[in-house]
């Protein structure tokens, strides 16, 4: 629901600029998406945005006074080890007692109704992921903050949460900032892509897209506009495995 | 594996006690008294002399110097671990407590504040302190920041923090700090009661010793290791698995 201006002049850590002079909108309803090279930065602008690193020189406007409710889907599981899966999703959340559908209904989708009562330890590193997923929706959050939650899944289950994520987005119009590697995924994905530079982290060109979503047909579009952009931003792009698949048809 | 180890700990009492009895029959002499004569004697104290009185005194003072050592230990090592000026400060006492003989301090307890109860609680529980101190500020500073940074992102509340992503994380470490604290408390409780108690295992295990009563001696061990086991057994061992049971 909420709407932000960010705008981080610098971001350093030990001195060495990680963050430069980076500006952009997520506008209300916004499924933003980040590209850029491993050790740009992204990370540590996601830890800026859920509010947990705040020494940085710059701003953070929020449309309505804050960010309200945050979902983050970190890049390692940050489950509880000591708490199962279901306690893990119902620790996120202020009425877990009262709404047991809406976690059943998670469970569902992350594919794990039948290890809710079993600990992250017992689970594999993608099952871990999709808890880890499942925990930042429970909260129907108003921004979601996705730290490469799709990678180490195979390609049905990550298709089914990507479009999980789309559902949220839709029901309840939160704003959505994904980073990944992937630049099929963020075409397929979002209706903004940010393309991030090196270290220290700037932007080097924006696309602004038409709403595709996981539709066959635009699909074949987005491979088209991923291989323009390749061609036109070698630099960039040239650490982001995407099109160099040797099978372009499928994901 | 469960069923192993019980089973191996069973052969080992039986080895042992086969043995003792052994070398008493061998050596027929009143420093070495056989297995059946301690359990006679042990026998004649619960029922004709003041053992079950004793143990419950005693098991009193460790209980009490327990509780009193675990509340300061782990209020000092929490801050400690937490705050580093804090721990700086500390520093110097916490190492001056550790290695200050447990006798020293049972005297000076006795000198300073006279030959009472209060004192001979206050000594174990110095004596242990420094110890649960240290093991807290430990797993405090072994605290996994980035499960805590779960609870920032999820405004998640202050109780269900504490209860859900912090104190499980120092759970093994109050384990650690209770199990050695309890062994190190047994040891020393007898001390004191032999020195400035008139009730209690030490000071009925000093009254056979003017006698060299060693039967009697052996008797109230026996009887003392039983109820460790108890404890350990009974408490500590389905305390932990409980903790534990996600390590499975």
């Amino acid at each position: 629901m909420r709407g932000c201006r960010v705008n981080i002049a610098k971001k350093c850590f030990a001195e060495i600029p990680v963050i430069q002079q980076l500006e952009f909108e997520i506008l209300t309803n916004a499924f933003v998406t980040l590209v850029g090279p491993s050790g740009a930065g992204k990370s540590t602008l996601l830890n800026i945005l859920s509010g947990l690193d705040s020494e940085f020189t710059g701003s953070l406007e929020w449309a309505d006074g804050g960010p309200g409710r945050i979902g983050y889907v970190f890049q390692d599981p940050r489950l509880m080890p000591w708490l199962t899966v279901r306690e893990n999703i119902e620790l996120v959340m202020t009425d877990a007692d009262e709404d047991k559908p809406w976690v059943d209904h998670l469970l569902r989708k992350v594919e794990l109704s039948d290890r809710a009562e079993a600990y992250p330890g017992q689970l594999s590193g993608g099952m871990q992921r999709r808890v880890a997923l499942a925990r930042a929706m429970a909260i129907k959050p108003d921004i979601l903050l996705l730290d490469e939650p799709f990678t180490s899944l195979d390609e049905p289950t990550a298709a089914g949460l990507r479009e999980m994520v789309l559902n949220l987005w839709r029901d309840h119009s939160s704003a959505v900032l994904l980073v990944t590697h992937n630049l099929r995924e963020a075409l397929e994905l979002a209706d903004q892509i940010l393309f991030l530079s090196k270290g220290p982290a700037r932007i080097v060109h924006r696309e602004a897209l038409l709403p595709s979503r996981i539709d066959p047909v635009v699909k074949r579009d987005a491979d088209e506009l991923g291989r323009e952009l390749m061609k036109r931003h070698p630099d960039i792009l040239s650490g982001i495995a995407a099109f160099s698949n040797p099978n372009p048809g499928k994901l | 594996m469960l069923q192993g180890s019980t089973w191996g700990r069973w052969l080992f009492l039986g080895v042992f006690l086969c043995i003792w009895q052994v070398a008493a029959l061998l050596l027929q002499s009143d420093q070495l008294p056989g297995p059946l004569e301690v359990l006679q004697s042990l026998w004649f104290h619960l029922i004709e002399g003041d053992l079950l009185q004793s143990i419950i005194v005693t098991l009193r003072r460790v209980l009490l110097a327990f509780t009193l050592a675990m509340v300061v230990g782990v209020i000092v090592g929490f801050l400690m671990g937490r705050f580093p000026l804090i721990d700086t400060i500390l520093d110097g006492v916490l190492i001056m407590g550790l290695n200050i003989p447990a006798l020293v301090i049972i005297i000076l307890c006795y000198v300073w504040f006279g030959l009472v109860e209060a004192a001979a609680v206050a000594a174990v529980a110095i004596n242990k302190m420094p110890l649960v101190a240290v093991t807290v500020r430990e797993g405090v500073r072994a605290i996994d920041h980035q499960l805590l940074q779960v609870g920032d992102v999820f405004q998640v509340s202050l109780i269900r923090r504490l209860i859900h992503i912090y104190m499980p994380q120092l759970y093994p470490y109050l384990m650690t700090a209770a199990r050695s604290g309890l062994s190190l408390i047994w040891k020393i409780v007898l001390v004191v009661e032999l020195l400035g108690r008139s009730d209690g295992v030490g000071f009925q295990l000093s009254t056979f010793f003017q006698f060299f009563d060693i039967t009697s001696i052996l008797a109230y061990t026996l009887a003392f290791v039983l109820v460790i086991y108890s404890i350990e057994s009974m408490l500590m061992r389905p305390l932990e698995n409980h903790l534990t049971r996600w390590r499975s």
